[in-house]
């Protein structure tokens, strides 16, 4: 079995995401304790191959850039096809759980017959075996598991392994995509903006999330205001306004939508309902606004406001405001 | 259309787990069970899809033991035609292993459409559609929130981080569903009675040997318990001190 580990480096529209080097820490992980290299494999259309010194400082020996026009949108047929044929060399594939992440993992893992060890939350390199954690039933249950096959296949959850500098080599390499992205399937007609938000609710280290209780889909503004004076924050929802329409399906948080992480998450008028903790109970520290205090959200709120949110939460955004600029 | 649907018995996730003694099994003592969340949204997309084109066929598969035909039943009880056990028990974590089984069943069904759910609730692994697709030789958009029909291509969104994605696709094909596509009616009692009589085949499952073994399930650490701080705009300044010098994130 090669020691070596190879890391799916995501982009989007010609551009790295952070997902990429989250990879590539994970991978990194592996490479060490058995002492091989972390090879980066980036896909997009001519010119992505600029990112490849970013994957270097983030740990990779190696970047097989893989330029095509038809990289121009997501294309997991040739992507996984190319990954795939290209594993005889690594013992270990790794990817970030993220929504491309997840399309093009398990399709490699099938390509070369190997089960897969998904949306691991912490993982141990335990010689030719890799045991994972990962977190299931919304969260509620941690399962270990251990994957025996050659290669391993693996994606991480994002923001369990965060980027850190780490320069490497970051030797280039050019490849050709094994199967032609023209001749995928499945054809990507229009990619598009789905959110204002300028960061991702994976990514972001802060989430003011909103739900009923703002009483009208204006009233976001306040949400978006918190968020803005934090600088470093994403707004998140519950399904009860992604339903009404007030926010998009992307913004939900829960069960059925998104799992976050945050250092901080701020519940703007949410009741707590276990379908939305499901998404939301591993951030680090929670805080809750509502005007009932016998709602849930209270229960695992480590600092509890009970009030009404509109009155609030102009309050607050000037406060953290001050605190930011002194 | 053929459309089959994958679906997954998983329990109400709505109560606090307790794990079994042998440390590898969730307690089901007290556990109601249903069709795993976004299955449930796959099998009511399939029945629209037929009910739209009046005409087709909606069938419905599961893994596991005997307990799976009441979710098959439910499931017809919804309005699928019929439904197929590929029976095994026992717990099943390898998800390339439990794909195998299900491609075996489907390979050789005609079928115009497969619907997975884009995860199960329970293992939540995410990976399964995908991986039969694969072994099929089928494309597989993942993910999708909505779906339709100019005539023998399927026309999808797919959600990305703070984007989405139209694509298309022409049939046949696999695709897993995300919220947002449709919401799962509830039986009738005719379709209740119905389902009754409609027919529930069994035969083994033909598993590989699994390659993903489960070691052990834990319980997350508690979180401590909430506590309130304060009421209406004066509780802001303490708020605050508490994010900056307790929870240091200001
Ligand atoms: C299968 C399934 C899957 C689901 N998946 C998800 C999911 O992924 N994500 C999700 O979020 N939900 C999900 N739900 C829905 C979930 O059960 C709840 O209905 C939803 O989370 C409630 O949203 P909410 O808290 O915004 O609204 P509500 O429950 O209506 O709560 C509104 C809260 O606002 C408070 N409030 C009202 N006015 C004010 C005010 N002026 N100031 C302060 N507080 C105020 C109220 O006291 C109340 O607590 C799912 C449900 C099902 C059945
Ligand atoms: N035992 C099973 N029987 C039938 N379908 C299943 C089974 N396990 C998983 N699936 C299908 O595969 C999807 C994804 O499951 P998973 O990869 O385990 O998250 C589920 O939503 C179901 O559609």
């Amino acid at each position: 079995m090669s020691a070596h580990v190879l890391a799916f480096a995501e982009s989007r529209g010609g551009e790295l995401r952070r997902a990429a080097l989250e990879a590539i820490t994970a991978a990194r992980r592996i490479a060490d304790a058995r002492g091989g290299q972390v090879h980066a494999i980036l896909f997009g259309a001519p010119g992505i191959g600029a990112h490849a010194a970013a994957l270097g400082a983030h740990g990779a020996d190696r970047v097989l850039v893989v330029e095509h026009a038809g990289f121009a949108h997501n294309n997991p047929e040739a992507v996984a096809a190319t990954i795939a044929a290209k594993m005889s060399g690594y013992g270990a594939f790794v990817a970030t759980a993220s929504a491309t992440g997840k399309d093009v993992a398990p399709r490699v893992a099938a390509t070369l017959q190997v089960p897969m060890a998904a949306d691991a939350t912490a993982f141990e390199v335990k010689g030719e075996a890799i045991t994972v954690t990962h977190p299931g039933y919304t969260g509620k249950i941690l399962q270990s598991l251990t994957l025996t096959a050659s290669p391993a296949i693996l994606s991480v959850r994002a923001g369990a392994y965060l980027p850190v500098a780490n320069a490497k080599a970051g030797e280039v390499e050019a490849m050709a995509p094994v199967a032609d992205p023209a001749a995928s399937r499945v054809r990507v007609t229009e990619t598009a903006a789905g959110n204002t938000a300028k960061l991702d609710l994976g990514e972001a280290p802060v989430i003011v999330s909103g739900g009923r209780g703002l009483k009208e889909a204006a009233n976001f503004s306040l949400v978006e205001a918190l968020a803005a004076a934090f600088g470093n924050a994403a707004v998140g929802a519950t399904r009860a306004v992604t339903d009404d329409g007030w926010r998009p399906h992307a913004d939900q948080i829960g069960q059925t939508g998104r799992l976050v992480s945050p250092d901080l998450y701020i519940a703007c008028g949410i009741s707590g309902a276990i379908q939305h903790l499901a998404g939301m109970r591993t951030a680090k520290t929670i805080v809750a606004i509502n005007k009932d205090k016998e709602a849930p959200i209270f229960k695992v709120a480590d600092y509890g406001v009970v009030g009404d949110v509109l009155e609030i939460l102009p309050v607050l955004t000037e406060a953290v405001r001050r605190a930011k600029a002194s | 259309m053929k459309i089959a649907v994958c679906i997954k018995r998983v329990p109400d996730m709505d109560v606090r787990f307790k794990i079994a003694p042998s440390g590898t099994a969730v307690d089901e003592t007290g556990l109601k069970f249903d069709i795993s969340d976004f299955d449930g949204y796959a099998v009511e997309a399939a029945l629209q899809i037929k009910e739209k084109l009046n005409a087709g066929e909606v069938v419905v598969i599961s893994l596991g033991g005997d307990v799976v035909q009441e979710t098959l039943r439910k499931a017809m009880s919804m309005g699928a035609d019929r439904a197929v056990q590929l029976k095994a028990d026992g717990t099943h974590v390898d998800s390339f292993a439990i794909a195998s089984a299900l491609a075996a069943e489907l390979k050789d069904g005609g079928y115009d459409l497969i619907m997975f759910g884009r995860m199960s609730i329970d293992t939540a692994h995410g990976v399964t559609g995908a991986i039969v697709a694969e072994l099929l030789g089928l494309p597989c958009v993942n993910a999708i929130s909505k779906l339709e029909f100019d005539g023998r291509t399927a026309k999808m969104r797919r959600e990305l981080e703070g984007a989405y994605e139209l694509v298309e696709c022409a049939l046949p094909a696999v695709v897993t569903i995300d919220e947002g596509i449709a919401r799962p009616r509830y039986p009738s009692l005719k379709g209740i009675m119905a389902a009754k009589k409609k027919p529930l085949e069994s035969k083994p499952a033909q598993l590989p040997a699994a390659r993903l073994s489960l070691d052990a399930l834990a319980l997350p650490p508690e979180r401590a318990a909430g506590r309130i701080i304060g009421e209406g705009t004066a509780a802001v300044p303490e708020l605050v001190r508490l994010l900056k010098e307790e929870a240091k994130v200001l």
